[in-house]
């Protein structure tokens, strides 16, 4: 058991190196020289020089790479060349935004999806699982930004209900999780649907009616228990995916989260920052990952023996 | 399988969806009332009339024209993109899982380091490197699907490669490239079509994504997801705007997914009823 943990955190390293390695090469490989850029159109050759001489620009690119690695691990990821901050603390500050927004979405997607997906499972073939596919497909096909200005069209503009931007309160967060939160519910509704089907072919249900088990008995005591398991690490992985469908969702609500930074970055040339996000956001990924395989193995005890 | 394919449904409605894209797509000179990019500023953000059936844009632009031509934009993207990936993955895939050994251990990586950036961060990361536009939003979408056809014919490659007909084809003197080409990769077809028809849909949806955000297809052309981007500010005044590029995407897509759920159900032995 230790060793399938053991192994599992081992193969993560070399991702994450691969995944530094990645996002060095491909901001450096951008058209443009970042010291002119520093430097501005007016400066002179020497100040440009001066500032390529600074940011160690003018050495090697496997030396760069071990300088950037160096001030990666001292928790130095440069600064904004839009504002001058470090480019640690807009993340610091904008990553537990963009965790509750996850957090919330995964809410609405477990109380939507899993509900939905049993309900389907169990009345198979009928009109509830007929729906609940029809919807879960349509969730799945919906590109989340439309969603997003759809919902903020009839419950803000229309209706007046909600807020369509900001953060500051809990009424805030409802449209934003809801619309980033359909997407994963489909796909939890399905998984937990073929989930449930696929336990309640197996022997051991089959064993528990014909001893006379209350069907309900044998659904919630016997098969669900079983049968959540592959659920589980859907929702573990959705939450990584959560992370990353943030920067559509936080786009359309103005939610100032670190999938907004990143767009906004990008839109701005301000690379250092997009650097810092789009490491963090694959580094949370990977670990994210890691984790849902770890807690497989505690739930699922099969699979520690591989 | 074919018969199976006729019973289901969902993949004949799906299919019917996609004769309709293609048709708009290929059709779009012919189909479409007003050209595209003439753009009339007295007639701008008009409600759907009879002139205009879906209403025209902040620069006077007939919507279902854009539509039209955007289905073209799309049926290209989801075809280059897709392309490029079963173009790349596969053979990665192929070697990958027949090899086994340090090829495997690389290419496994290699794939792995990939996907640890989600796809929407990663055809943004290609952005910013390749930059806007057409052609780099294809690559870029392209190159995120490669993983995905890398591990599906690497897993496929492993359970057929123990299989007796491939140590009957080894008996008989079959090279590697024979082995791999005859034998290997027309059984992982079945596979590799339901993917494909899948990746098409998650493509369109990516490229839309990209044009939203302004990384992707820029204007004045008429991609959907573009379209949607410009219509953000009139969300007030002109709903229409809003709502039709929208419907566009998720029908077409609707249409891939649906098609493709089908498939995959045709061809799985085990939900055989």
């Amino acid at each position: 058991m230790w060793r399938y943990i053991l192994k599992r955190l081992l193969l993560a390293v070399p991702v994450l190196f691969g995944v530094s390695v990645v996002v060095f090469v491909a901001i450096r490989r951008i058209p443009g020289d970042p010291a002119q850029i520093m430097a501005g159109q007016a400066a002179t050759q020497e100040v440009v020089e001066e500032i390529r001489r600074s940011l160690g620009l003018d050495q090697p690119l496997p030396v760069q790479y071990l300088y950037f690695l160096r001030n990666l691990l001292r928790g130095d990821l440069g600064r904004s060349l839009f504002n001058g901050a470090p480019v640690v603390e807009e993340l610091a500050q904008r990553f537990p935004r963009t965790v509750r927004l996850a957090f919330a979405s995964l809410l609405v997607a477990t109380f939507i999806g899993v509900p939905a997906g049993i309900a389907a499972a169990t009345h198979r073939l009928s009109w509830v699982d007929t729906l609940v596919m029809v919807l879960a497909l349509a969730g799945v096909s919906v590109p989340v930004f439309w969603l997003g200005l759809n919902l903020i069209l009839v419950f803000s503009v229309r209706l007046g209900w909600l807020p369509a931007f900001g953060y500051e309160t809990g009424r805030h967060l409802i449209l934003p999780s809801v619309t980033l939160g359909v997407a994963s519910a489909a796909v939890i509704a399905r998984m937990t649907r073929s989930s449930m089907l696929e336990v309640l072919g197996q022997d051991y249900v089959r064993t528990a009616r014909a001893k006379g088990l209350p069907e309900r008995s044998v659904v919630y005591r016997h098969a669900l228990r079983n049968a959540l398991i592959p659920v589980v690490t859907i929702l573990g992985l959705q939450l990584g995916t959560l992370l990353s469908g943030a920067v559509l969702t936080e786009t359309v609500f103005a939610w100032p989260g670190i999938g907004r930074l990143l767009v906004e970055a990008v839109l701005a040339r301000d690379y250092p920052v997009v650097q810092g996000t789009i490491l963090l956001i694959a580094t949370t990924f990977v670990v994210l990952n890691v984790a849902v395989d770890i807690l497989y193995a505690f739930l699922d005890p099969r699979i520690r023996y591989t | 399988m074919w018969r199976q394919l006729q019973r289901s449904r969902s993949a004949q409605l799906g299919l019917g969806i996609l004769t309709v894209f293609a048709l708009c797509g290929l059709l779009a000179p012919v189909l479409a009332p007003y050209d595209p990019y003439a753009s009339d500023l007295e007639k701008s953000l008009r409600p759907p009339s009879r002139e205009h059936w879906l209403g025209t844009d902040e620069l006077g632009r007939d919507i279902l024209s854009r539509i039209l031509y955007g289905a073209r934009l799309s049926m290209v993207i989801g075809a280059i993109a897709v392309g490029i990936g079963v173009v790349l993955g596969v053979p990665i895939g192929l070697l990958s899982g027949y090899f086994g050994g340090w090829a495997d251990l690389l290419a496994q990586r290699a794939m792995d380091v990939l996907l640890a950036f989600p796809s929407t961060v990663l055809a943004i990361l290609m952005v910013v490197i390749l930059g806007v536009g057409l052609q780099n939003v294809m690559i870029a979408v392209g190159v995120v699907s490669v993983p995905t056809y890398a591990r599906l014919v690497r897993a496929q490659v492993l359970s057929l490669k123990e299989q007796t007909f491939v140590e009957a084809a080894r008996a008989l003197g079959a090279g590697t490239a024979r082995i791999l080409f005859r034998h290997l990769l027309p059984n992982t077809g079945a596979v590799l079509i339901v993917q494909t028809t899948l990746q098409v849909a998650s493509a369109i949806l990516s490229a839309a994504a990209l044009g939203f955000l302004g990384l992707g297809v820029q204007q004045p052309t008429a991609e959907w997801g573009a379209m949607l981007s410009s219509a953000r500010q009139y969300i007030q005044l002109a709903p229409h705007t809003l709502v039709f590029p929208g419907l566009a995407i998720l029908f077409t897509v609707l249409g891939f997914n649906l098609f493709g759920d089908g498939l995959r159900d045709a061809l799985d032995p085990r939900l055989r009823l």
